[in-house]
Order: C-alpha cells, then structure tokens, then sequence
C-alpha cells in the first residue's frame, strides 16, 4: 500500500478525506475491519484452507496435516454422493424457494391486497409465525404431523400407515420449506404492490385486460426489483438451509441429503475435515455464481 | 486503482490469515522422544497432578465431575498428606462432543502437554497408541513388577482389561463398562406361547420366536438396529454382536473384514428378518428411529430387541426413563445374544456380546509418573469405585465392586457376570469409524430391498477405501 508521503511514480496519492491523515483514518475504521477480520475473512481463509489440506477431526493429520492440493476437489468432482447432494440441493432450492414460497407467498400478498387492514393483519401474523418459530421446533412439529404412526397427515387423508418421509423425503422438505417460508416472500410482497399505481390497474381492467395481462404488464414491471431480490434471498438460505438434517438425517439413504447436510455427515461422521472445507467451499462459490447472475438480471434495464 | 488496492488489502490480509493458520497447524513432531527417567521426581515432596475428563459438574457427566472433585481429590490429597507428600491435583474438567474432546486433547499431547491422567474412551486407545501419544503403563512406570503387581488387576476382567489395552499391552485402566443382551417382552411372549426365561441358542431359536410374535397384532416381532441413521447404534448393538456370533471379528491381526461368508451371513440375517415382516424397515431408515423403537418396546409392540444395559437402567426405567415402563421389573426379560449356532461364535463361544467403555491413562509426558501411577491405582481401588457410584448401580470394571452393588438389580448382574466375560470390543484404530459407517450402509441397502451380494459388494469397496490399500482387507 502506498504510503500518503511518498507516492509512487505515475500513481495519485491516497486521498486525504476531510482533512484527516491516512493513518488516523484507518483508527477509525479499524473495529469493524477487525471484526469482518476475525469473523468473516479468517473463517473463509481457514476454510479455503483447510480445504486443501488433509485435516482430520482426529487422528494423526488432525495434529500434523500436510497440504494435498486440490485432492479434495478431484474427489469432490468424482464423488457421486456429492452430486447427488447438489441435485437434491438444486430440487430443494427450485421446488421450495423459486417455486413454492414465490408463488405463494405473491398469491397470498395479491388476495390479501384487497381484504380489510384487521384480517390482513390476522393472516400475516399466523404466516409470520411458521417463520419466526425455531425450526428445530418447526421440524418437529412437521416429523410428526408426516409421522407413519398416528402422523396427522394420515388421519387427514386416511392413508393410514404411510412413512411420507421415508417414502417421499424431498417432496415432504418441499412442502415444510414452502411452508415455513412463504411468510417472508408474503411479507415482501405486500409491501411491494403498494407500488402499484392504482389508476393504472384501473385502465388495465377499463380496457378488459385479462388478469394474466394485468400482471405482466401491469403489475410485475413494478415489483421487478422485488421479485429478483427475494428470489436471491429466499434461495440463498434455502440452499444453504440445515433443517432438512432434522426432518430425515438426509436418509433414507441420502435421498434427502442436499449440500450443507452432506458436509455435516462428511465433517463429524467420517471426520474429514479437510474434504467437508472443500466442499463448503465449492458451495460457497455456487452461492456467489448465482447472486453474480441475479444482480446482472438486477441491473438489467427493462 | 481504487479495486487494486482493495485487492492488495485483500491479499494482505489472506496472506497474514495464511501465515497464522500455518502457525497454528505447523506440524510438530508426534514421535515421543522417549528415554526419559521413568523415576524423575520419584521423592518429591510436592508434587502437583491434574486429572483431565470430558465431564464437567453442572454439564457433561455431571456425576462423574463432581465426584473426582470433591470425594476422590481431597481424599488422595488426605492419604498422600499420611506419607509426608504434599500433593495438589487439579481437575481439567471439559463438556464437549466426544470428537471434539478428543481432538483438544491429542493436540495437547502432540505438543507434550495436557493432563497427568486423563480419561479416554477405549476406542481410542490403540489411535493414541498408534500416534504415540500415549505408552505402555510398563514403560511410563518404568517397572513392570510394579504394575503387574496391582491387585486391582486380579478384580478386572481379562475381557474388560481390553479397554485400556492394545496388541496385548496395558496402557490404562478401564473405567466402567457395559453388555449387550436380547430383551424380550414378557407379556406378548406369555401371548405367543413362548417360555418367560426365553434363551435363543441359534440365530434359528431368535426367528422361530420372531414368527411366533408376528400372530400377535400390531406387534413388530423383532428390532435389531439397522441402517445409517441409528449411527454408531447400528453397529454396536446389531451388526458386531451378530458378526462376532458367526466367529469373525471386524479386524483380526491388523486387517479389516471385507466381504466375507460371515459378513453375508450378518447380511442374511439382517435380510431374513427385514424382508419377512419380522423386523419393521420404515423404523430403521427414520431420523428419530431409535427413539421410535424405544417408545414402542415400551407400548408392548415389540417383542424382542438388541439393546445394552443402558436401555435397562435409563430406557426402561420405571422412575426417570426416557420411555418409562412402570412394569419393567416383571415385563422385560433378557437373555444373552446366541451365536449363529451353538459354538459357532468367536473363540468357539455359544454366546456373544459387544461392549463399549472408557480407561483412564497416563500422560508419558507427566513429570511425576510415579505419583501419577499411584494417583490411577487409588482412582481404581475397590473403595473409590464404589464411591464413584454414589449408591447407583451401574456395571464397574471391578468383579468385587459388582457382586456388592449390582446385588439389587438382577439384570445389572447379569451383565456382570455372564455377559461381561464372553464380550468383545471394537478395535480402537483410526479407520474404525469409516468402516463403522460403511457396515451401516450395507445394512440400510438390505433393508431398502438390495441383494446380500451387492451390499457386500460395495461394503467392501467402501472399506477398501477407507484402509487405504485392499491388502488391508480380507475376503473370501
């Protein structure tokens, strides 16, 4: 870094903003620097690693570790069970958040759009709750309510005796996800069609406009914005969502086990830290493409 | 140039992260350099010890801390205080997960600190052997007569001293430990016809029961853990008590059992009792299954069930179980686990069980081995050990502590006294749990309906893999 006294040739100085030097600037910003340091940058930087290491939880390369390159990620690259996490990771993320909370959560905020401030209220404050509520509490809730035995879907539908999560795990996560999410999309939403200009829904329906017309050329240029940041969100914390742990343990036999469940399974049962690192890395590189790729269609101009 | 010097800062920073990481993870030589005096200190006057143990007083274990801090401490400080020795010991108390005790504790040994004593689970004491971590109670005591002379030797079962041994060396003392039997339901046996002091003597004797319970309805005549997601459970408690029934254990002289005639024949049975309506498998593909079987053993739906004595003393338990059964005493029987056929077990034995456990060691790096010696075997004298159970009845390492205070508790006795000395244990090497967990599978892939052959198949490529090599794997 160059120094403010002596520039290098053909550079600028730094800047001296407001009059304060250099150096006590960097005093005041160095608390928060500290701390993105230490919680932020050093866990990501360890992590990358130790993704290029052999680190063990226990054992001999848990003391001494000898760096093995990028090992991890040829292993990743042929581990079947690591693609079937990220398929499962990509249904989960596709079923739940795009689809799922999305839809419901805009067909909700459409229908309560119209209804009276007390019931609107009612209704976002139940939905709230599925989203406020611990999902370890959440999970419970819905282990039992699929349970085979007793499980109140089976009393509701009178298919007494079917194991909903042994036989269709992913579906059941879609349902739970879409389920417990949805009060946020709703949420946003809500605030998003208050954009809306009303006059303009008005001519759209004085010139007949269907309701599908009404909401593409009415309504969406509006919320664009909103649509593409809650997606981001919503599928951001979907893909790296660890409730499915609670719901199957990824079972029965890894049909349910996405991404960060099959890092936890790799980390703490077969130990392999190293491995697990590299793996959490290549998700976090996933997360990044597809933000990069939602901030594009972000700054898109319509 | 504003996005350069934000790359610089970026790359000065990962750069220093780097560094400290290297620092922290710097390999450090986990040779002992050995050749020390055993007798170093030997006369010391003050001596300070610390006991180190993954339990801690309000958390972890809770019990086990309180009793090492406040009976067992001030009355070794008391005795040594008799012999003119002014001692102090301290407590390093910890309330971790298991793993990550142990990783704590071998990076204190690698750098040749950490406590005096410490207690460690029996599974991971040829891991620390192995690592040199810890040494032959001869070698850190430095005189063989003097250990092999304990008393408290003669009171601990051969089978049980193999908790705190590796390849047929002493490296600590075992702690207490535990057995595992069939438990069957008296009510639906006496329903099926079937005798109330029930003893399979084949794997044949358990399925013939099994299909006289499956008359009853509503009943699962047979739980024997299975699949992936009951863990360590699966292993423990269904698949090692069964391969040690047909004569192999999962690692003889150093290699690991691949897919083997007696791995099929686990397999098989898994298969018979899973794929006839003996055995519920929606149960042992279930995130919460071993609670669920637990719950159920309870309601009197399950007839027969593979448990340790932890299922008697904390399941069961009519007072403060996870899933009470007020009439436990008269409705839950257990007989000990048959081989395949009679003879057919390991060392030719009718009967079988695993067991699991802890053992307490030394520290080849203590300054004071000869204090911490007499520190283990005072741990371990018939006095402490019954103290340690502060009136609970709970399996000791010690025959003449059980005879006294499993008196009361007919199935506590049992264990003791007949399961305990035909019982096997894992073997404590690195590759164990990655073996552990590929045994899991090929029991989850019968139950999902897989051939024999096939789960064997990729048991044994898992297993391979994690050995490192196939010479390290037998089969036939």
């Amino acid at each position: 870094m160059a120094s403010a006294s002596a520039p290098a040739r053909g550079r600028a100085p730094a800047r001296d903003v407001a009059g304060l030097g250099v150096g006590r600037a960097f005093g005041f910003v160095a608390p928060a620097f500290l701390l993105i340091g230490a919680f932020l940058i050093f866990p990501a930087v360890w992590t990358i690693y130790i993704g290029i290491t052999n680190y063990r939880l226990t054992g001999v390369e848990a003391v001494s570790p000898s760096i093995v390159g990028l090992s991890n990620y040829t292993k990743a690259l042929n581990d079947a069970l690591f693609h079937n996490a990220l398929w499962l990771t990509l249904v989960f993320v596709l079923g739940s958040a795009i689809i799922g909370q999305n839809i419901l959560g805009f067909t909700l905020a459409w229908i309560l759009r119209r209804t009276r401030p007390a019931v609107r209220r009612t209704v976002e404050a139940f939905t709230l709750l599925a989203w406020i509520l611990p999902s370890t509490v959440v999970a419970y809730l819905w282990v039992a309510f699929y349970d085979r035995d007793g499980g109140t879907l089976n009393s509701l539908l009178g298919t007494q005796g079917t194991a909903w999560l042994i036989d269709y795990p992913m579906a059941c996560l879609v349902v739970f996800n879409t389920w417990r999410g949805t009060a946020f999309s709703m949420m946003l939403y809500s605030s998003a069609l208050q954009a809306v200009p009303p006059s303009q829904l008005e001519s759209a329906r004085m010139v007949g406009a269907s309701g599908w017309q009404t909401l593409r050329d009415v309504v969406f240029p509006h919320i664009r914005g909103h649509v593409l940041t809650n997606t981001l969100l919503i599928s951001l914390w979907t893909a790296n969502d660890f409730s499915p742990f609670l719901l199957t343990k990824g079972g029965p036999n890894h049909e349910s086990e996405t991404v960060p469940v099959y890092i936890y399974n790799v980390a703490l049962q077969g130990g392999e830290l190293g491995y697990s690192s590299a793996i959490s890395f290549l998700l976090l590189i996933a997360n990044l493409l597809v933000s990069l790729v939602y901030l594009r269609l972000l700054r898109r101009r319509s | 140039m504003r996005s350069l010097s934000r790359l610089t800062t970026a790359g000065v920073l990962g750069a220093a992260a780097l560094a400290l990481l290297t620092g922290c993870l710097g390999s450090s030589d986990s040779g002992n350099s050995g050749g020390q005096d055993a007798n170093r200190n030997a006369d010391a006057k003050t001596v300070e010890l610390t006991i180190g143990s993954n339990s801690v007083k309000g958390g972890k274990s809770s019990a086990g801390a309180t009793f090492l801090e406040d009976v067992l401490i001030p009355k070794f400080v008391a005795e040594q205080k008799g012999k003119g020795v002014d001692v102090t010991v301290k407590f390093q108390g910890d309330g971790s997960d298991d793993e990550v005790y142990k990783q704590k504790l071998s990076l204190d040994l690698s750098n040749k600190s950490g406590p005096d004593l410490f207690q460690i689970d029996g599974i991971w004491v040829g891991e620390f052997a192995q690592a040199g971590y810890i040494k032959p109670l001869t070698d850190t005591v430095g005189d063989a007569a003097k250990v092999n002379d304990w008393d408290g030797w003669k009171q601990i079962p051969e089978s049980v001293q193999a908790l705190g041994s590796y390849n047929g060396q002493r490296y600590g003392v075992p702690g207490g430990t535990d057995g595992r039997v069939l438990y069957f339901n008296k009510k639906l046996f006496q329903q099926a016809g079937l005798p109330a002091d029930w003893q399979p003597k084949s794997w044949d004797d358990v399925i013939s029961a099994g299909q006289a319970l499956k008359k009853l309805p509503g009943v699962t005549p047979i739980q024997i853990n299975a699949g992936t997601a009951m863990g360590e459970a699966t292993t423990m408690q269904g698949i090692l008590p069964l391969l040690v029934g047909t004569g192999a254990t999962i690692n003889t002289d150093g290699k690991w059992l691949g897919n083997t005639s007696q791995l099929r024949q686990v397999l098989d049975f898994y298969h018979q009792v899973y794929s006839t309506g003996l055995g519920d498998p929606v149960l042992q593909k279930e995130a919460k299954g071993r609670d669920k079987s637990f719950a159920e053993f309870a309601a009197n739906k399950i007839g027969i069930l593979g448990e340790s004595d932890y299922f008697w003393r904390s399941v069961v338990e009519p007072k403060q179980g996870v899933a009470k059964m007020a009439d436990r005493d008269s409705a839950v029987g257990w007989a000990l686990i048959p081989a395949s056929k009679p003879g057919g077990g390991v060392k030719g034995q009718d009967f079988v069980s695993m067991s699991g456990g802890g053992a307490t060691v030394i520290n080849p790096n203590t300054k004071f081995p000869q204090q911490a010696w007499e520190l283990l075997q005072f741990m371990n004298s018939a006095e402490m050990v019954k103290a340690s159970l502060d009136g609970a009845a709970k399996i000791t390492q010690r025959s003449d502590v059980n005879s006294e205070v499993l008196a009361s508790d007919p199935m506590l006795s049992f264990i003791a006294e007949k399961v305990l000395p035909i019982t096997q244990f894992r073997p404590g090497l690195a590759e164990y749990p990655k073996v552990s967990a590929a045994l899991q599978q090929a029991t989850a892939d019968v139950v999902a309906g897989k051939s024999t052959d096939a789960a064997a198949t990729a048991y044994e490529k898992a297993v391979e893999a994690a050995a490192g090599s196939k010479d390290k794997v037998t089969s036939n």
